[in-house]
């Protein structure tokens, strides 16, 4: 029985093989059954096999660049969830495939524990400790007292009593953020003088300004949360995101967790991740746009920004600019310059890959053009 | 204390903004300011602008006191009668001009039941929201608004009767329609503009089914029987000039028949509509390429010994032809002066234009397409009443862009034909659509505008019934005959040795990048290297030092003139574009070098 499938070993991929092996075993097939069946995949297989010479890195390209004319070309097409703004369409994939740093709208969906999506006023508690807050934000009013040399706080005993901060627990996080200070609680608030011998009205001002954004509580770049049921699960909607720390909270579900940030995946959760993260959001956008993209072309264009363990972007600075033929690069960007670094180095051309060939027309090395007919000659044979 | 302003120059300052604009418009009502004066409150800037300057743009709309108009029924009355005017309604104060600035704080009513007290204004009609050419689409409050857009930008492209005088006239690419009608569907517009005297369409029957798929897409199907009695055709006019111009040294153009020995002489042939004195003769047939006037220049440079020797050999050719793949009739010619006192000579062609496949015709709902197919008048489909339609349009352009008011055209245009009436379509003051159909079951049709149309090969009767009726069509500028273009070999740029590029040119059509793309996609390798090839050139490249070598011709063979004689040169095949692009980088101070080594 096994010894049919070790025949099929190398025209047949192991996932294939298994598959086969454990349907037949369910169906009962007879070994003459199971041939056929091998038979039959090893066509099916080697048909839906990429022919040599085909050039998939065009097709790719083409098959985004057409569905790209019919996307809105707005930089302003926003389709966002409630008040949360998450750029999608054409802007959403230039990011994406340029590989920027930051999105131009970083936003996270964070799933809670089940323990934790109980009732809606624990998953609203657990929102709240995400959002990143500052003492401005609990704050009345900043003033500058001469006389004492000090900042003195009014806080805003509503927010305190609705969020659940004790004046304690403030003056904690404030000598902790702020340095070489003494934190005193007064009847308003409380009041930041500083330790320092020389005091004067700049480092007083320094000290206020350095004061209203100190992090009491939650993850910082959070700036808003919206929790949100979405199909009978709670989630709480983030602009702004901070993979990392997210992640390090008791509450919430690190599996389902997700950024739209991919240099953040690929920094805490590794490549695979950011591979997975960079398929996954081209397809949120061709989707959005109601445009038929195959998988493949997304797959394989996120294999080649992650294929050396860091997340490039298809720019002059990232793929485009590493291609081996200074013709290809002078070709894509900021033509002299590639030309005038390669001629400090003397770069040689080898003029083997596609464009190349196109700009000193020659057949190119794709297609048709790919094989060739090599003959030995005869010694002594006349030329 | 708010600051006002006087035409943008600081006058005062008035504590109460509210009581000073009140007193300023009413003065101006009373007349006691003159009445291009606007006043505006800037909320932001904390400031009252008053403008009496020109170059502003106003518009005028009916002044509104505690919800009431001050356009009073007896003021109307008298309008209608012919008893006041409208500066005597300005100077009433019923009527008043908002610039941009007073527009900002005026709350103006679109419709005489919407005021409220706190309106100051009402417009005078709803139909003021559009422009002239929007105001000149029928039924446009019943069509989606991106098709009210594209209607009033087609109208502008309609050929028809531009102006009266066209026949003194010179204009490019002047365009006449013969037999231009007046539409059966108006609007309040085409009475201000007096229309009907420079209209530029024609009423055409339409049916709305498919025939024989030549009206797919945006395609439509004209009746060959209309066109040969004169539907849709126009006249093109083309105009060309020549000057003599003077040049240093006392030398200038001629315009008369080249002699043989001018350098650039065509042949006998291209010159044989010229007259002795150099111009065709009006009412001559020109065919492509053939020279209309005659003119010979004097050489372009000249040296320091030529200068003595000016003979007839040395001049060139600079007649004017009339350009490839264009033909016509001169029409016209002009003897005359330019500002400079040169002799100016200017002739026009003229070409009769018979609607033919290809050419764009529209309706005024932004429904254009081109002609697919010309069908003889037997072949057309014909109704119960023996009415053949003039146009075939396709019913799959009507419900993805919503033109309902392209519809309405064709039930009002069928009433107005049968009743022999204009109807007025103004925007949102229309007949409906009940009482079109009402009007139309009352001249003996179907109500739904819905005919029994035949098929004019088998005979047969058409299973559904045909919504017919007359509908106004533009011919619009763009015509075959202008656009159509193609090449094999001809004329290349002198830089790069590629095709020259346009129509007029005899140009190529560029394979671009994404073109290439595509070939590169499908693999096709070796065509992509074909159809770049236009450029391509033998060059000689020394094996020593890489760059290119000089071909001695005397001697058959290549020489680097750098490494010497010694050196193997060999032979290579390369774009031209190519051996321009190394050259380039070289004058940046790039040393190019090429290296060859046997391919296998």
């Amino acid at each position: 029985m096994s010894d049919i499938f070790e025949k099929y070993k190398d025209k047949l991929p192991g996932a294939v093989l298994e598959e086969i092996k454990t349907e037949s075993k369910l169906n009962e097939l007879t070994p003459a059954e199971i041939t056929k069946v091998l038979d039959e995949s090893v066509k099916e297989y080697d048909s839906a096999l990429i022919a040599p010479g085909e050039a998939i890195g065009i097709i790719t390209a083409e098959s985004f660049g057409e569905a790209g004319t019919q996307m809105t070309l707005n930089v302003f097409h926003f389709a966002g969830v409630a008040e949360i703004q998450v750029t999608r369409g054409l802007p959403r994939l230039i990011e994406l495939f340029d590989a920027r740093k930051e999105p131009s709208t970083p936003s996270m969906e964070v799933y809670l524990k089940p323990e934790f999506t109980t009732n809606e006023k624990t998953i609203r508690r657990v929102a709240s400790f995400i959002k990143e807050m500052k003492l401005e934000e609990i704050s009345l009013e900043f003033a500058l007292n001469i006389m004492k040399q000090s900042v003195d706080v009014d806080l805003d005993e509503e927010k305190l009593k609705l969020y659940g901060f004790k004046k304690e627990e403030i003056i904690e996080k404030i000598t902790k953020g702020l340095k070489n200070v003494t934190v005193k609680e007064t009847k308003k608030g409380i009041t930041i003088t500083s330790n320092s011998e020389e005091t004067n009205l700049s480092l007083l001002y320094k000290i206020k300004e350095a004061a209203k954004l100190i992090l009491i509580r939650g993850v910082p770049k959070i700036v808003q949360v919206l929790p949100k049921k979405e199909d009978n699960k709670y989630v709480i909607l983030c602009a702004g995101s901070n993979l990392k720390e997210v992640l390090a909270m008791k509450e919430v579900e690190a599996k389902l967790t997700m950024t739209n940030n991919i240099f953040e995946i690929s920094n805490t959760l590794g490549i695979e991740a950011a591979r997975q993260a960079i398929i996954n959001e081209a397809l949120a956008v061709i989707e959005n746009q109601g445009l038929d993209i195959n998988i493949r072309h997304v797959m394989f264009l996120a294999d080649i920004m992650t294929q050396t363990g860091v997340v490039r972007g298809i720019t002059r600075g990232g793929i485009s600019g590493e291609k081996e033929s200074v013709l290809a690069r002078a070709s894509f960007e900021t033509p002299i310059n590639h030309l005038i670094d390669a001629s400090l180095v003397g770069e040689l051309d080898q003029l083997k890959s596609v464009i190349e060939n196109v700009i000193i027309n020659q057949p190119i090395p794709l297609g048709t053009g790919l094989p060739n007919l090599i003959s030995k000659m005869k010694k002594g044979a006349k030329k | 204390m708010i600051d006002v302003f006087l035409n943008e120059a600081f006058i005062g300052s008035v504590v109460d903004v509210r009581e000073f604009m009140e007193s300023v418009k009413k003065q101006r009502r009373e007349g006691l300011l003159p009445t291009n004066l606007n006043i505006g409150y800037d909320e932001n800037l904390n400031e009252i602008h008053v403008e009496t300057t020109k170059g502003r743009c106003r518009r005028p709309v009916i002044i509104v006191e505690n919800g009431k108009s001050r356009l009073t029924p007896e003021m109307i009355t008298k309008v209608e009668n012919n008893q006041i005017s409208w500066e005597e309604l300005v100077k009433q104060g019923a009527i008043e001009y908002l610039d941009a600035r007073e527009e900002e704080n005026a709350y103006v009513a679109v419709k005489e039941e919407e005021l409220t007290k706190e309106h100051t204004h009402l417009e005078i009609s709803p139909v003021t929201i559009l422009g002239i050419c929007t105001s000149l689409v029928p039924f446009s409050n019943y069509g989606s608004s991106s098709r009210l857009i594209r209607g009033s930008k087609i109208q502008k492209q309609g050929l028809g009767l531009y102006c009266k005088n066209f026949l003194i006239r010179n204009d490019t690419d002047a365009s006449i329609l013969h037999y231009a009608q007046r539409p059966i569907t108006t609007t309040f517009m085409h009475d201000i503009f007096n229309y009907d005297a420079r209209p530029s369409g024609q009423n055409f029957t339409i049916a709305v089914m498919s025939y024989e798929g030549y009206n797919m897409q945006d395609a439509t199907i004209l009746n060959k029987g209309s066109i040969e009695r004169g539907l849709g055709r126009s006249t093109f006019f083309r105009p060309y000039s020549a000057t003599e111009l003077r040049y240093s040294g006392g030398l200038m153009d001629q315009i008369g028949i080249p002699d043989k020995e001018v350098k650039g002489y065509k042949s006998e042939k291209d010159y044989r509509h010229l007259e002795d004195d150099g111009i065709v003769f009006t009412e001559a047939q020109v065919g492509s390429e053939e020279v209309i006037i005659g003119r010979t220049s004097p050489p372009r440079f000249l040296g320091s010994l030529e200068e003595f020797n000016v003979a007839a050999n040395t001049r060139r050719e600079s007649s004017i032809n009339i350009g490839e793949e264009t033909q016509g009739i001169v029409d016209m010619t002009i003897l005359t002066e330019n500002d400079e006192g040169n002799r100016l000579i200017q002739t026009r062609l003229r070409e009769n234009r018979i609607p033919e496949v290809g050419d764009k015709f529209a309706s005024r709902h932004g429904q254009k397409g081109v002609i697919g197919m010309l069908v003889p008048h037997v072949d057309m489909p014909f109704s119960s009443r023996g009415i053949t339609p003039d146009i075939v349009f396709s019913p799959h352009s009507i419900p993805s862009r919503m033109t309902v008011s392209h519809l309405l055209e064709i039930l009002a245009g069928k009433v107005g034909a049968l009743s022999s009436q204009q109807i007025d379509a103004t925007t949102f003051d229309n007949p409906s659509e009940e009482s079109l159909r009402q009007q139309l079951l009352e001249l003996g049709f179907s109500e739904d505008g819905k005919e029994t149309f035949y098929n004019p090969i088998t005979g047969q009767k058409f299973d559904a019934k045909i919504y017919t009726g007359n509908i106004y069509y533009l011919r619009l500028k763009h015509m075959v005959a202008n656009k159509l273009h193609a090449r094999a070999a001809g004329r290349i740029q002198l830089l790069t040795r590629q095709p020259v590029e346009g129509r007029a040119m005899g140009g190529g059509l560029r394979v671009g990048e994404m073109e290439k793309d595509c070939l590169v996609a499908h693999g096709a390798s070796l065509l992509l290297k074909e159809r770049f090839d236009s450029d391509k050139t033998i060059l000689h490249v020394c094996e020593n030092c890489g760059m290119f070598a000089t071909y001695d011709y005397f001697k058959n063979r290549a020489i680097c003139t750098r490494c010497g004689s010694e050196t193997k040169v060999s032979a290579v095949e390369m774009s031209y574009a190519f051996k321009l692009f190394l050259d380039e980088i070289r004058t940046i101070g790039i040393d190019s070098q090429i290296k060859l080594k046997d391919r296998f």
